[in-house]
């Protein structure tokens, strides 16, 4: 029986991930003055919870940077040591290495081996410049029961949760039988593994199992008769009294005031030590039972770890499901409500149920748009500092759910203009003074959903978007601007492709390089960027998405007998045009004047091959598409309605078809097709010159 | 599942004496046989949703279910019969490579097995199937199916069915 250790990576660093960006989060939040103990707590269980994990995986380097974050955050969280900005800016830079550190074992990145030296050296420093005297007892003091296990044969005694705390020596075995071992026995309690002298190991372990079932497991590796168990309830109680002792030492030696502080958070940190004594040495610590190190605030996690796949597949069936609910209902529709009442109200809970279930599974995929805010307060906090700006940041609606798939490509774009925002957004302290502005700009982040779409904003009170500046600089670069447009259209010339009217390059943004591939990704994932702005009182940057990747707001129009859906991102307006309106270009097809524009006209029947009376655009109607800047009028027999719809691959079980993005299943069952507007309008004419199929 | 059809299609080509399961269907006079193993279901037509400027053995595409399937004609593409839309019009689900195709034939019968020993090479003579798509013919006392890679078939060039395969 072997256990393959590299199984388990994935979930190591998932987890270290998110108590990395835990951590980050409470840090952020710290009081300095008045930090709550609840708070110091949970950051000091996160760097405890990375360290265990690593350990187990035997990656040194975190190992021993949390074990120093562990230790300073352990006697601040005592109240032994004060917490200054210092300490906060210490860890936070801790915290950074610890991801390269992670990336590096993860991605295999290239690690800067001196940025984790001086993060070690910053660390030791603080823990040694305030206590002198007891720094060394401290730190030692947390392995110390490890080091000498208080092996006194003592009755089962039992902790608090009911727990027994068994000493298991085992005979000669192999490391990896010892590691296989560890693990199992880990599924039962906390484990704590040790190396005795003659190459052989011992496990502490505590748990609610009885000794029969240690001996059972134990005994799928070796005999039960060379095994050695022993009550070691003695050790457990050992631990807590070590760690007061030292408390005890401790507060001999610091200074008065800090003494005085130090008795009013004794008790927290004693009902802290018995869960949190044998871990510094865990290094057979099961992941999956973190929790007990939990146990302590009450904060079990609920949450279990499924892959997206399986989520997935529980979507599309559920999808399935309501197509056939809908199927139902139609057929039922047709029957007399009098004779079939109860088949009809049978049906009609079918509905409600089906569509509860279907929001339900489609809930799984969300995630809270805190996972993306989450990073910025950090990177805010950072840039400004750096650029000597006094910027508030606030974030509003991080509870706001979004496609799991979308949340992590919003990420990039997101980031961008926030940078943007600190960066070019926000005057200088003096500067706001002078204009009689509250020197602290406020950075204001928000997510709300409003009808299928969810909306972001990034939005600052600074000095708002200058329109003559921009208006200039278009002109340099040879865009065609004229200085009637409306403001709408000149700001979203900052999207054009090398735009940037910061007046220094600085390292952080002014490249120009950014906001065309922000609105490029933003497009991609079928969202829309506006901008706001009012002159020496901010910008808005609005980033509107659909919910979800999967289903798509669509105009369903029909040609001849055949239902095609329009994705309604590309459709402006639809009409009905004047003949005389449409004017036919020699060779070139036809066009169409719509508001003093002529927009090229594409026949849907004629590059569709549709059969259809409906060949005179004036007969029909026009739906006018907008694509990458392009406009262009499409002719559909009648408009159907507007529709979401599950968007299904067509390439999965059959090839790429010109002109068609993808298909979805209409109400009664049959497929529709779904028109690449992009495409259609990017090669309208050569679609329609020469078929490009065989 | 898709691991057994592989161990079966293996066995058939080493011809280790294992019997193999033939689904035997008609189009136009003729009567063909393909590995059962490659049929997913069987199936009525039903309308299909055409598909603009692909060939007309083609029919489009169907909804199987929440995935969306091409169908194509056997009739059309081999010139075989008339293409009647019927009640009694059949549509065999195949499963090919983990992709899923619809395909059109006027009527199954059976499944038959077949010991290596019935199935004789194929002569090269015309048929309406290249005669590279054709594992070989099949004899069961009066009967003769004509055995068919649908594979082969399916996965080639000819059928337009599968983006760059050949390339």
């Amino acid at each position: 029986m072997t256990i393959d250790m590299s199984q388990f990576y994935q979930v190591f660093f998932d987890e270290a991930d998110e108590l990395l960006a835990e951590m980050e989060k409470l840090l952020l939040a710290l009081d300095v003055s008045d930090p709550d103990s609840e708070d110091l707590n949970a950051i000091f269980r996160a760097a405890h919870s990375i360290k265990g994990g690593a350990a187990t995986f035997a990656f040194n380097d975190i190992t021993e940077v949390t074990h120093m974050l562990e230790s300073l955050l352990d006697r601040i969280r005592k109240g032994e040591m004060a917490l200054t900005p210092e300490h906060v800016d210490a860890f936070l830079v801790a915290k950074d290495v610890l991801t390269m550190l992670m990336d590096g074992h993860h991605h295999g990145a290239s690690v800067d081996q001196a940025a984790v030296d001086s993060v070690c050296q910053r660390l030791k420093a603080l823990s040694q410049g305030q206590v002198d005297a007891s720094a060394a007892m401290a730190t030692s003091a947390p392995e110390a029961p490890v080091l000498e296990p208080v092996q006194t044969e003592a009755a089962p005694t039992q902790n608090a949760a009911g727990e027994f705390c068994y000493r298991i020596e085992l005979p000669e075995v192999s490391q990896k039988d010892v590691d296989a071992l560890a693990a199992e026995l880990g599924l039962l309690g906390t484990i704590v593994q040790e190396k005795l002298g003659d190459g052989r190991s011992a496990f502490m372990l505590t748990t609610t199992e009885s000794e029969d079932n240690i001996i059972a497991i134990c005994s799928f590796v070796l005999d039960p008769d060379d095994l050695k168990i022993t009550h070691a309830a003695a050790s457990q109680a050992a631990a807590p009294a070590e760690a007061d002792s030292t408390t005890d030492e401790t507060s001999a030696d610091v200074a008065a005031p800090e003494a005085a502080d130090l008795n009013s958070q004794v008790p927290p940190a004693k009902q802290e030590a018995p869960a949190s004594a044998p871990a510094p040495a865990a290094e057979a610590k099961n992941l999956g039972r973190r929790a007990t190190d939990k146990e302590g605030s009450g904060q079990e996690s609920s949450s279990i770890r499924v892959g997206v796949e399986k989520v997935d597949q529980l979507i599309n069936l559920v999808g399935e499901l309501v197509i056939t609910q809908a199927m139902i209902e139609q057929r039922i529709n047709a029957l007399d409500p009098i004779v079939h009442e109860r088949l009809l109200n049978s049906a009609s809970q079918l509905a409600r149920n089906t569509r509860d279930l279907q929001e339900a599974v489609m809930s799984i995929r969300m995630m809270p748009m805190d996972y993306v805010f989450s990073r910025f307060p950090r990177m805010v906090r950072d840039l400004a500092a750096k650029l000597g700006k006094k910027v508030e940041f606030i974030t509003r609606g991080a509870a706001t759910e979004l496609d799991k798939g979308l949340i992590e490509r919003i990420v990039d774009p997101l980031t961008h203009l926030v940078r943007n925002s600190v960066d070019h957004g926000f005057e200088m302290p003096e500067k706001r003074r002078s204009s009689g502005k509250n020197e602290t700009g406020k950075l204001t982040l928000s997510a709300a959903h409003q009808g299928g779409n969810i909306v972001i904003e990034v939005s600052d009170d600074g000095g708002g978007l200058n329109r003559d500046r921009i208006l200039d600089k278009a002109r340099q670069q040879g865009l065609p601007v004229s200085d009637t447009m409306p403001d709408s259209e000149v700001w979203q010339l900052i999207f054009a492709p090398g735009f940037s009217t910061a007046e220094v390059v600085t390292d952080v943004s002014g490249r120009g390089v950014g906001m065309d591939v922000v609105k490029r990704n933003i497009k991609a994932m079928g969202g829309t960027v506006d901008i706001r702005s009012v002159p020496g009182s901010g910008t808005t940057i609005a980033i509107s998405l659909p919910l979800t990747l999967a289903i798509l707001d669509g105009m369903s129009v029909k040609v001849g007998d055949e239902i095609y859906i329009l994705p309604l991102g590309y459709v402006i307006e639809s009409l009905q045009p004047v003949a005389a309106d449409v004017k036919e270009i020699a060779g070139q097809g036809k066009v169409v004047k719509v508001r003093e524009e002529y927009l090229p006209l594409i026949p849907l029947y004629q590059i569709f091959a549709i059969e259809t009376q409906f060949t005179e655009p004036s007969q029909g109607i026009l739906v006018i598409l907008e694509s990458e800047g392009k406009k262009a009028a499409l002719l559909v027999d009648s408009l159907v309605g507007q529709q979401q719809v599950v968007v299904k691959n067509l390439e999965s079980n059959f090839r790429k078809v010109a002109g068609i993005s993808g298909a979805t299943i209409l109400g009664d069952g049959g497929v529709s097709l779904i028109l690449d507007v992009a495409a259609l309008l990017r090669s309208g004419r050569q679609l329609n010159a020469n078929p490009v199929f065989f | 599942m898709s691991y057994t059809t592989q161990t079966q299609t293996s066995l058939n080509q080493t011809g280790d004496g294992s019997r193999s399961e033939f689904l035997a269907f008609t189009l136009g006079q003729e009567e063909y046989g393909i590995d059962i193993l490659r049929v997913q279901e069987i199936r009525g037509y039903e309308p299909v949703t055409r598909i603009a400027n692909s060939p007309d053995f083609i029919k489009g595409v169907v909804n199987l279910r929440g995935t969306i399937v091409p169908v194509v004609d056997m009739r059309i593409k081999f010139e075989l019969g008339t293409p009647t839309y019927d009640q009694f019009t059949v549509v065999i689900i195949l499963n090919i490579a983990g992709r899923v195709v619809g395909m059109v034939v006027d009527s199954v019968s059976d499944v038959t097995t077949l010991v290596p020993e019935q199935v004789r090479p194929a002569p090269d003579i015309k048929t309406a199937f290249d005669t590279d798509y054709l594992i070989g013919l099949g004899t069961i006392g009066e009967r003769m199916l004509i055995l068919v890679d649908i594979d082969k078939l399916m996965s080639s060039e000819e059928m337009g069915l599968i983006e760059g395969m050949a390339a």
